[in-house]
């Protein structure tokens, strides 16, 4: 069986080099911003698989507590980003 | 055969998210790539749960997918003609170059991971946690990580988010409403807000024993305000501006306070006495709860709610002049 830490830490890379690359080939910032959000869910999705021992194993709680903040702070700088995005949109159009 | 069937599962839920991050970013479509965005956070709260990382999936489910994705919906018309004007790929030669960088990027990581997984014994901090649950004051250890081993970092998490929540205030006024929403809706809302609110509350309390906390109810508190917001835009007004100015710092002050307490006991900052950890973890997720769902509120508003100078005339003379849109 193909060991599921494995599995799921290759995808967890394959979604940040997609993130990642897209990040810095587009142009428009709303794409950009959608892009470099796949790359850092593909950094949490390494943290997690590295986190899980398997079935009858313990999970590694730290790594769930990290992510979890960092997903709570993903949005916010979103947001963040998406205000600045907005402002300069407008100081364009002025 | 279980197993078999399992790892079938796992491996088209790894197909899945890794097309669906390939469509996100290559559509040129936004409407479709914040649509697919949101269905890749579905995926992926599907696979923390897989992972046994139940806190996350719920706060994926309702971030991920929900809060982001309303975030992201609301941006898009704020970014009208970019798509046509712009040639939206680089010169073949740069283009050569990202790929090429991000391949070597991807294969380093994959032996780090590799390396990580099967060539090392490295220290696990997982046996520290377990050991050390019982004086935590909470039997969940995700929370007793949080908000007892390492609630310093969730100080300064808190802290960034009132960053950057600030940010957006000083930046814009507040979106322009969308028109009223059908009865429809509107009769869902009536019911789905309260349903929404007693969740969060609950999640607040389960949080201490099992998946739950601080992050999830606030986000979820948070998804009933955006929705009473988009259902009927002047539901919101009948919050005072300074009770929400309170609300967005309530988090940390008595995070803070309660480490200042705390020192005053000759402990630590943050050091929490045994015995009451349990209260004063529960009564950190409370204030924390409610910041991080007025924080994310805002974010969503987009800027400052109409008024909001108004309250503090001597302030906006000083920010930048945002034209109300």
């Amino acid at each position: 069986m193909i060991s599921q830490q494995l599995l799921f830490s290759l995808a967890g890379i394959g979604l940040f080099g997609i993130g990642l690359r897209a990040t810095l080939l587009h142009q428009m910032l709303l794409a950009r911003l959608l892009a470099l959000n796949v790359g850092g869910a593909g950094v949490c999705l390494i943290f997690i698989a590295v986190a899980y021992g398997g079935i009858e194993q313990m999970v590694d709680p730290v790594p769930h507590a990290l992510v979890l903040t960092g997903i709570v702070v993903a949005v916010s700088a979103t947001a963040m980003a998406l205000a600045l995005g907005r402002r300069l949109q407008e100081l364009d159009d002025e | 055969m279980i197993d078999l069937l399992w790892s079938i599962f796992d491996i088209s839920l790894v197909l899945l998210v890794l097309f669906l991050a390939w469509a996100t970013c290559s559509t040129q479509d936004m409407m479709r790539a914040v649509t697919l965005f949101i269905a890749l956070g579905l995926i992926l709260a599907i696979i923390w749960a897989r992972l046994k990382a139940p806190d996350l999936a719920l706060a994926e489910a309702v971030i991920g997918a929900g809060i982001s994705g309303a975030l992201l919906l609301s941006a898009i018309k704020d970014y009208p003609s970019t798509t046509t004007e712009m040639p939206s790929r680089r010169s073949s030669l740069v283009e050569w170059i990202i790929n090429g960088m991000t391949l070597g990027l991807v294969i380093i990581m994959s032996w780090a991971v590799w390396h990580g997984l099967y060539m090392s014994d490295g220290v696990r901090l997982s046996e520290q946690v377990m050991s050390h649950l019982p004086v935590s004051g909470v039997s969940n250890p995700v929370t007793a990580v949080l908000l007892n081993f390492r609630a310093y970092d969730t100080l300064l998490e808190l802290a960034v988010v009132l960053t950057a929540v600030l940010t957006v205030l000083n930046l814009n006024h507040k979106r322009a409403d969308v028109s009223a929403a059908s009865a429809l809706l509107l009769g869902m809302t009536r019911w789905l807000v309260p349903l929404l609110v007693v969740t969060s509350g609950y999640l607040l309390w389960v949080g201490a024993h099992a998946p739950g906390g601080a992050f999830q109810a606030g986000a979820m508190l948070a998804a009933a305000m955006i929705l009473l917001q988009l259902s009927n835009p002047s539901s919101l007004q009948g919050f005072n501006l300074s009770v929400l100015r309170s609300l967005l710092v309530i988090g940390i002050f008595v995070f803070v306070l309660v480490g200042i307490w705390m020192m005053s006991l000759n402990q630590d900052f943050l050091a929490f006495n045994p015995a009451w950890a349990g209260s004063l973890i529960l009564i950190i997720e409370f204030a924390a709860t409610l910041s991080i769902a007025t924080a994310l509120t805002l974010a969503y508003l987009g800027g400052r709610p109409m008024g909001w100078e108004s309250a503090n005339p001597a302030d906006s003379a000083t920010k930048p002049n945002g034209k109300p849109s």
